[in-house]
């Protein structure tokens, strides 16, 4: 098998047959043409590879889905409209209305609002759990339990999650495990090698690095026995949708990226435009190279706050100061990430002044941008969490979030002292 | 469809469609390390076209019970005796890499009447290198990955899949590590010890298909061109770039080799 770099820049994807065209294509069709009526009932039956209609597959996504199953070591993929998009599809092709999720208590904001308020609507139930807690995590298991979600490393309380661990737990009860890898990217984590089955990413992050998209993507490990856990009759029962087939029978282990496919992008819709795939196409070709910055850069920025007057408490994986540092050393051995947390002292006002007296890092809701960005997660990604949920995120009223980026160092630190001494009283003459 | 054959647990795919007592029938014998669900894109044209689909796994194999057979003989036995259960007179019969050489066996012993046979990744004898026999009986995780590269070409590796959002390369891979200790070196074994594969060739009468992959390291084009002189005047189709994981890397290119050997008038 080629290496990470290649695959990067080449998987999924011959230069274009008809035009040469080595970069790829934006097939921007809604549509495909059949060339007869036999080819036209064969594609819409699974009998050949082929495309019909850009809410179910497009030429362009198709590589970005390929490239990204090679690099996550996975069976398949399927690009999304979001990374929440992505999150619900997993989750709707194998639960339904009284079913359970066991998930990490430190998650996305906007995942925790689907777990928690939204499916809750639609009769699935979630447990959070800590996730720094093994125990939690299989005392939480019910018999209506389907899954088992956790982040990477957590958003925004960056524990390192000990992937390993919590997939034997779900081993234990044949159970999947879904790891969302967004703040590490398959260049840190590959969760599937490590004991997860399946694995999702909000491509907008450092996927597609520049901010210019939104996107999703899921990805099968193909390595859960779907039929030896026998909870799962979407995948192992024959689906009336689709004239009885049997996902797991006669797709084996992509029996779950097949039904994804074919019932959860068919009737949900949430599909990718094939401009952003595109897009994310161009950031995943870098991806290496642009982690490997993000890394340094972060370890850089969190050395220099963990000295720095005016701030509490840094939290990043990369620092000995963090709990889970000698774990993050283990799973993560490539660098924790781009993102970082401090506690500014002096509480949510001073952490307003230091924001709002920044030039280089941009206040606004997203990380993995190439640019430095900050945000204040308790006023924002995270305000609809209540006071008690956002206490077991680890998340305070003086957290300030940031993610690093491309920038010299020197300059982004240059920027943080700026704020800093804004956002402290003045000493006293 | 689950039966039992021999006393063996049994699971046949049947592109998930009853079979009809009236209809032609085509078997499809997979390869080693896999399972019936190689075969499901053909199986699914040709069970819409009105064929009962008969796709094995192989004893040993996916969801069926025993132990695999130890010779290419023995798993034709296995076929016929499948075929007799379901009073099967008459039947296609299309088979991939170590499946060709039963497929053959089957043809050359003329203990059914086959209608056509169909050779995918074909060659005999199917000479199996020592390395990758003792490393399936010893470290079978890297007997897979060593099988898998073989098995796809420079472009099948990377991918660029007729079928959107698949990696054909990992799904090779965990589709032989879901076979149980000792399956693989088995029937790398069986394919190694097949002598008479040139013989059931020359003895066959059925109108025939062989599918050749020019990049194919695992099954040389040349010893496809073997068999299929040895043929009575099949029907050779060479797929350019492709590899011996030609059910993945060429699943249109296939099939429309297959339709034209089984139902050229669909």
């Amino acid at each position: 098998m080629a290496k990470f770099d290649t695959l990067s820049l080449h998987a999924g994807q011959e230069p274009d047959a008809e035009t040469g065209a080595r970069a790829v294509p934006i097939y921007q069709s809604a549509s495909f043409v059949f060339p007869d009526s036999d080819t036209a009932a064969g594609l819409f039956n699974i009998e050949r590879g082929g495309h019909v209609y850009s809410r179910l597959s497009n030429p362009t996504n198709a590589v970005l889905e390929e490239r990204l199953a090679a690099l996550d070591n996975g069976v398949g993929a399927i690009a999304t409209a979001s990374g929440q998009a992505a999150l619900h599809l997993a989750i709707a092709t194998i639960a339904g209305a009284g079913d359970h999720v066991v998930a990490s208590a430190s998650i996305y904001g906007g995942s925790h609002n689907l777990l928690h308020y939204t499916l809750s609507r639609f009769g699935i139930e979630t447990t959070f759990v800590n996730p720094r807690s093994i125990d939690d995590f299989r005392a939480a298991i019910r018999p209506n339990t389907k899954l088992i979600f956790a982040e990477t490393i957590g958003n925004p309380g960056l524990e390192v999650l000990d992937v390993p661990a919590v997939a034997a737990v779900a081993g234990e009860h044949r159970l999947p495990l879904l790891v969302d890898a967004t703040f590490t990217t398959p260049w840190l984590s590959r969760p599937i090698d490590q004991g997860a089955d399946l694995v999702m990413h909000s491509a907008t992050k450092f996927l597609s690095g520049h901010g210019v998209v939104i996107g999703g993507l899921i990805v099968d490990g193909g390595t859960f026995d779907w039929e030896a856990s026998g909870r799962f009759p979407t995948l192992t029962e024959p689906y009336d949708g689709f004239h009885d087939l049997v996902f797991s029978e006669e797709f084996g282990p992509a029996a779950f990226i097949t039904r994804a496919r074919k019932e959860g992008l068919r009737d949900f819709g949430a599909c990718m435009s094939p401009t952003t795939a595109f897009h994310i196409l161009q950031g995943v070709e870098t991806l290496s190279l642009r982690m490997e910055r993000h890394v340094q850069n972060a370890q850089l920025i969190a050395e220099f706050l963990e000295a720095a007057d005016g701030v509490e408490s840094v939290s990043y994986p990369g620092l000995p100061s963090h709990p889970d540092h000698a774990l993050g050393r283990s799973l993560l051995p490539r660098g924790c990430g781009g993102v970082l947390t401090f506690t500014i002292a002096g509480g949510r006002p001073a952490g307003i002044k230091l924001i709002e007296n920044l030039s280089l890092f941009s206040h606004l809701a997203n990380i993995g941008d190439a640019k430095s960005l900050v945000i204040h997660p308790a006023s924002t990604t995270h305000h609809r969490m209540s006071a008690d949920a956002l206490a077991s995120a680890g998340i305070g009223e003086g957290m300030i979030r940031i993610s690093v980026g491309l920038e010299d160092p020197t300059d982004l630190t240059d920027d943080l002292k700026r704020g800093l001494r804004a956002s402290q009283p003045r000493p006293k003459r | 469809m689950r039966l039992e054959i021999n006393d063996t647990p049994t699971f046949v795919g049947t592109a998930s469609r009853a079979p009809r007592p009236d209809a032609p029938s085509i078997l499809m014998i997979h390869g080693a390390g896999m399972d019936h669900s190689v075969w499901t894109l053909p199986a699914r044209y040709f069970a819409r076209h009105g064929f009962n689909i008969i796709a094995p796994d192989l004893p040993g194999h996916g969801r069926s019970g025993g132990d695999a057979a130890a010779t290419i003989e023995s798993i034709a036995a296995f076929c016929t005796d499948l075929l007799n259960a379901l009073a099967v007179k008459r039947c296609h019969v299309v088979g991939h890499s170590m499946g060709s050489l039963a497929a053959l066996s089957l043809a050359g012993e003329g203990v059914i009447a086959i209608e056509s046979l169909s050779l995918l990744g074909t060659s005999a004898p199917m000479p199996v290198t020592d390395v990758l026999i003792d490393t399936a009986s010893s470290e079978r995780m890297k007997a897979y990955q060593m099988a898998n590269a073989w098995s796809h070409s420079q472009s099948g590796t990377f991918g660029a899949n007729e079928n959107p959002g698949y990696s054909n390369f990992n799904l090779g891979q965990r589709l032989m590590e879901r076979c149980d200790e000792g399956v693989y070196a088995a029937d790398l074994s069986a394919c190694n010890s097949c002598a008479r594969g040139m013989d059931y060739a020359r003895a066959c009468r059925a109108p025939a298909l062989v599918v050749i992959g020019s990049d194919d390291k695992m099954t040389a084009p040349v010893r496809g061109a073997s068999v299929a002189e040895a043929l009575d005047n099949p029907q050779v189709v060479q797929l350019d770039g492709c590899g011996h994981a030609m059910l993945t890397e060429a699943p249109n290119a296939v099939l429309d080799a297959l339709i034209a050997r089984i139902s050229p008038a669909t």
